[in-house]
């Protein structure tokens, strides 16, 4: 039986749905000594703000059942080095089109970042992160009030000709309002979820283990509920969503792809076994195979009640 | 990479020798004092990041304390056992860089990277003075080893119940040019008693090989990764003023 991983995300054609979230992929390079990265579907490079930043003070990370915290504060070199420099080489080491994640802190940030990444050869999709937990007044203030979601997605889609997906937060009384905001302001996609807040507490020096009290929690521990609110995202909209949060496995894959996800985003798997994208593309067609799928495509949703 | 050895060698301290199979072990002959490798463990999300102390063309050494529940269970790991490990990470120390006489210095844990580091300036002909540092006596452990390489050690622990009392930075005036792991008070500490050194930071490692920029941390010359471009990093690259 031949099986087919393609996927259709607003046009681009990804011969897997397997993509690297924005933060636990760098801009590639550090991945080329451990496989090809040109077998993903697509990679979600660093989230790109409009000037330089040095990130939160130090610890960033903590350690969680199945997960992690982190609170590393959109450290990125900022738009001009990201265009002219990281891209390009990533160009070099990566032949398919990128989404490329950007993160403001007013709306003018977003507009000015989606108008020159709109403008680059190998973006295929620009993601706006108005989910970041981990920057004072950044992409949260945002993406957690409806009308600001469709005020801000509206703007971004005037000055923009490629897909716009938004990456919401999961820190939200209802994702189901958000994400209708997001289509309402005319948005191609939708990516969800981003890291959802937590916190650790050093018992030894009964204080916080992250410098700025709380970060992003990521990891399997998640999955669930990331899931959930793909179904519910799915139901609630009719827009295609990348599916992200703790998918570690061909299976999670597979029963993101059924709660309604046209294609995922592996996160925190990366950062403990840089090969979890290469093996979770390896083991998918044999996954399908057992579960009698022969194209992806015909499972998005499939879960849902007719 | 196999767990050959797993022994207590002083309190909550551990020395595990680990032997890589196949064409792994060609890694060895790559590596450079100071580089770290990245433990998983299991029942635990992320890996334990350990420097190297030793090695030769079969197997390397790590030393390590029991801090928390994942290195817990690495100490009760027993001999034959396979552990996932990512190997080798990190910038290690620029060995031309050091002076004939210089001064190594490692408190606690961070006096294994020092062992590594002695032993290969021993063989380009250097000689290095050591000096460690641990809290107390039962804490205390590879003097002897350094010894062994021919070189004057001193000890210093902070209640005196083993060689000087008192801390690293007791056991020198003026130095031109210092290697150092430990805590990062005691190398600071250093850092404002010495012109020039190279030193080995700790930081919380998400990922280990420079993707996640978790361990990220501000110098003179902009941002740097310690588990990429460290751990080891320039005297004058540092913010301590």
């Amino acid at each position: 039986m031949e099986v087919n991983t393609k996927v259709n995300l607003s046009g681009l054609i990804l011969d897997n749905p397997v993509i690297p979230a924005s933060g636990t992929f760098g801009f590639g390079k550090e991945y080329v000594d451990f496989y090809d990265i040109n077998i993903l579907g697509s990679i979600s490079i660093k989230g790109t703000t409009v000037q330089r930043r040095k990130g939160n003070p130090q610890p960033r990370i903590a350690e969680c059942n199945s997960g992690l915290i982190n609170s590393v504060g959109l450290e990125n070199p900022g738009m001009e080095n990201v265009i002219q420099k990281e891209l390009k080489d990533l160009e070099m080491i990566y032949r398919k089109p990128v989404i490329a994640n950007i993160s403001g802190f007013s709306v003018d940030e977003y507009i000015t970042l989606a108008k020159e990444m709109d403008k680059v050869d190998n973006v295929g999709i620009i993601e706006v992160n108005i989910s970041c937990p981990n920057v004072y007044h950044g992409g949260l203030v945002f993406g957690t009030n409806a009308d600001n979601v469709r005020e801000l997605t509206k703007k971004i889609k005037e000055v923009t000709t490629k897909p716009i997906y938004m990456k919401l937060s999961p820190n939200v009384t209802d994702i189901k309002e958000i994400a209708r905001a997001a289509q309402e302001g005319g948005a191609d996609g939708i990516s969800l979820i981003n890291t959802l807040m937590g916190m650790r507490i050093d018992i030894n020096r009964r204080k916080p283990v992250i410098a700025n009290t709380k970060g992003g929690f990521s990891g399997p521990a998640i999955f669930p509920v990331a899931l959930r609110m793909v179904y519910e995202v799915y139901e609630a909209t009719n827009l295609p969503i990348i599916g992200i949060g703790g998918i570690s496995s061909a299976e999670d894959v597979i029963e993101m792809m059924m709660a309604g996800a046209t294609a995922v985003q592996i996160g925190a798997a990366n950062l403990i076994n840089p090969m979890a994208c290469k093996e979770i593309i390896e083991e998918l067609p044999i996954v399908m195979k057992k579960l009698g799928i022969t194209s992806l495509d015909e499972i998005i949703g499939t879960a849902h009640k007719d | 990479m196999r767990i050959i050895e797993n022994t207590k060698i002083a309190l909550d301290t551990y020395k595990m020798i680990l032997q890589p199979t196949g064409p792994e072990s060609e890694k060895l002959k790559a590596l450079v004092p100071g580089q770290f490798i990245n433990i998983k463990i299991e029942g635990f999300y992320l890996r334990r990041p350990i420097s190297i102390a030793d090695w030769d063309d079969e197997s390397l050494i790590i030393i390590y304390k029991v801090v928390g529940k994942g290195t817990k269970a690495l100490s009760h790991m027993e001999t034959g056992i396979a552990l996932d490990i990512l190997w080798p990470l990190g910038n290690g120390y620029n060995l031309t860089w050091i002076p004939n006489s210089s001064i190594l210095i490692g408190g606690g844990v961070g006096v294994p990277p020092m062992y590594g580091l002695a032993k290969k300036l021993v063989k380009m002909g250097k000689k290095p003075r050591i000096i460690l540092g641990f809290r107390e006596k039962n804490q205390v452990f590879y003097d002897e080893e350094f010894r062994k390489l021919g070189l004057e050690v001193a000890v210093y622990t902070e209640d005196g119940s083993y060689g000087e009392k008192g801390f690293v930075t007791n056991g020198f005036d003026q130095a031109e040019y210092v290697c150092a792991c430990g805590p990062e008070r005691m190398l600071e500490a250093i850092y404002r008693k010495v012109q020039d050194g190279q030193y080995s930071f700790e930081a919380r490692m998400a990922c280990g090989f420079g993707c996640c920029m978790g361990c990220s941390c501000e110098t003179l010359v902009g941002n740097k990764r310690i588990c990429k471009e460290g751990p080891v990093l320039l005297h004058k690259e540092l913010l301590w003023k």
